[in-house]
């Protein structure tokens, strides 16, 4: 059933995205903007953490840079295929390099946590300390903590920028294809081993797997996956700043990975969303603290619903449903 | 006996701290040959199996698998040579049926439609096909040695080592781990690890007697059951045995 019912899902999503800017006002098209390209950075760890068991909190950092390494890009080679290929290659480069470091020195699993949102925080000082003039990468000056402004916009090959209502089916297409791809990689020899990875290091090395690499590889692809939300980001807002290295920023991702739920992919997604967009709705009232009201949700979770809401639905639909065993396993497929 | 020595262990030995859990065993194994190792409990079967895997660095002595020392390499690279294991407490992948759990066995030597077909063939073997898609954190004990003997069946190492493979099981089960052993054995050389006797006579063609951290006998089962130092050993005489 789930092998009929997941593609015509997605495609109907794909369908729907495609169509809705031409039914929303510009500012809902702009703010939904936001929110899915967050999904894309959410999307990245539910793969990572999720399908991969690494711990990152700190898939901020390689957003970040895919947002700079556009602006830079950008600025320089100008919005075209050459600056969203620079945007992907250097965080995929800086996720394979510390990757590197942590698998192959058989780092545990909470130092990963730890040394990942480590690097981010050190990202964000490094990045906040260069303000002067001498701090430019060719011709983009990095900005600082005030950030780098008036980013350049992909645009097509005719050189017209693309429009808000573009990028945000852009940001569908990522999103929907991204799904796609990672399914269809799960299923592969690769994609199966950074499963069996997480469920038991040492069954899949005494099976012949090389556990370091298969991290690496998962947590690049995450890191390459993260890097293209940041350009993304950067195309939207045409501004960068250090913030997106924040604690803040990395905690959120956090929050709706598990609130979702981590072991699906939609999970992670449909979190972000809801909560993103429930957090503009709280802010607009001056009654409650919005980070306390996250902060009550994240324990609530962890507490009550550990697996997510996605997980904690299906489980419910297929129980009432009655589908014997077969289905259950096919939740890990 | 008649095959060439294919594993091969010399002066082999591992120490924690001050304690010598494996001395310095001279060990031999062969192309075909199905062998069993009895010891009381401590006496360094599983450190000696973690060390013929990688799993442990050894202290001294080395290992040669078809005449090439193992000594640098990990434990994925010696899995790949073809070293398998099935280790004393089952180690599965909890979250995934038992069909995936055998698929990422037969996976690592195999490419496309010849994985589903060994699959299908070894969940036969196991007696598991009803049980395919069951996540094995949910199996009973007795079918997760069978699933991890299984993944056995699935690689199809040349040197399958099985640390306890009958543990906890019923008569009745453990029937059924002889004979998956000994399908085992048809592609493998093994090397067993158990307490029972019983099940020692059912498969046994030669027995290796360890005793804290050293090989003290070694024979058929009939001249192993006769040694003194043995039933010494296990009748828990300790003076007589020459520790
Ligand atoms: N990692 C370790 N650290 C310290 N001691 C160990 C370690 N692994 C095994 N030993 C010791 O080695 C001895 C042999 O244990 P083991 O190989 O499990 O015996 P067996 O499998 O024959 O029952 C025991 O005394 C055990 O405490
Ligand atoms: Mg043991």
């Amino acid at each position: 059933m789930t092998r009929v019912i997941q593609p015509a899902l997605l495609f109907a999503a794909l369908v729907l995205g495609l169509l809705a800017p031409g039914w929303l006002e510009l500012f809902t098209i702009y703010e939904f903007t936001a929110y899915l390209i967050m999904a894309v950075l959410a999307l990245s760890l539910a793969f990572v953490w999720g399908k991969g068991g690494i711990m990152c909190l700190g898939q901020a950092a390689f957003f970040g840079l895919g947002a700079y390494a556009w602006a830079v890009g950008a600025i320089n080679f100008g919005p075209g295929l050459a600056a969203l290929a620079i945007s992907v290659a250097v965080p995929a480069a800086f996720a394979a390099v510390l990757g590197y470091f942590m698998f192959y020195g058989r780092i545990n699993d909470i130092y990963i946590g730890v040394i990942t949102l480590a690097v981010t925080l050190i990202l964000f000082n490094l990045i906040n300390s260069t303000s002067g003039p001498q701090y430019r990468i060719g011709s983009a000056l990095l900005g600082g903590f005030n950030g780098m402004t008036g980013i350049p916009t992909l645009a097509w090959p005719n050189g017209m920028p693309l429009d808000p209502a573009e990028i945000f089916r852009l940001t569908v297409i990522v999103i929907v294809a991204s799904i796609v791809a990672i399914t269809l990689y799960l299923k592969t020899t690769p994609g199966k081993t950074a499963i069996a990875v997480r469920e038991n290091e040492v069954r899949a090395e005494l099976l012949g797997y090389n556990v370091a690499q298969s991290k690496l590889i998962t947590f690049t692809l995450g890191g390459a996956l993260a890097g293209l939300g940041g350009c993304l980001f950067a195309n939207w807002g045409a501004f960068v700043s250090p913030t997106i290295f924040s604690l803040v920023q990395s905690a959120q991702i956090i929050i709706w990975v598990i609130v979702g739920g981590r072991g699906t992919l939609i999970g992670p997604i449909l979190g972000c969303i809801a909560l993103q967009w429930a957090t503009t709705k709280l802010g607009t009232q001056q009654v409650v603290q919005v980070n306390l009201v996250l902060g009550l949700v994240l324990a609530f979770f962890v507490l009550v619903v550990p697996q997510g809401i996605v997980p904690m639905v299906t489980g419910l639909l297929r129980r009432n449903s009655r589908t014997g065993p077969k289905a259950e396993a096919e939740q890990n497929a | 006996m008649s095959g060439e020595i294919i594993l091969q262990a010399r002066g082999l030995g591992i120490s924690f701290g001050g304690v010598d859990a494996v001395k310095a065993v001279d060990f031999e194994l062969r192309q075909g040959e199905l062998r069993c190792l009895i010891g009381p409990n401590g006496a360094g079967k599983t450190t000696f199996f973690r060390l013929l895997s990688g799993q442990y660095t050894p202290t001294r002595g080395a290992v040669t698998f078809r005449g090439k020392p193992l000594a640098g390499l990990k434990p994925w690279q010696i899995a790949r040579l073809g070293i398998g294991i099935k280790t004393q407490v089952p180690s599965l992948f909890e979250g995934l049926s038992v069909q995936e759990n055998i698929d990422m066995a037969a996976r690592r030597r195999l490419r496309g439609k010849a994985v589903a077909a060994v699959v299908a063939d070894v969940l036969d073997h196991i007696g598991l096909g009803d049980l395919r898609h069951r996540p094995c954190g949910e199996l009973a004990h007795g079918q997760r040695q069978w699933v991890e003997l299984g993944q056995m069946l699935a690689m199809k190492p040349a040197v399958a080592l099985l640390d306890e493979p009958a543990a906890g099981m019923t008569h009745q089960e453990s029937l059924r781990t002889v004979q998956i052993i000994r399908d085992i054995t048809q592609h493998s050389a093994v090397i067993v690890v158990e307490h029972d006797m019983d099940f020692i006579r059912l498969i046994g063609d030669r027995v290796t007697v360890f005793e804290r951290g050293a090989v003290i006998a070694e024979g058929s089962f009939t001249e192993i059951s006769k040694d003194p130092q043995v039933r010494a050993a296990y009748l828990g005489r300790k003076e007589n045995a020459d520790a």
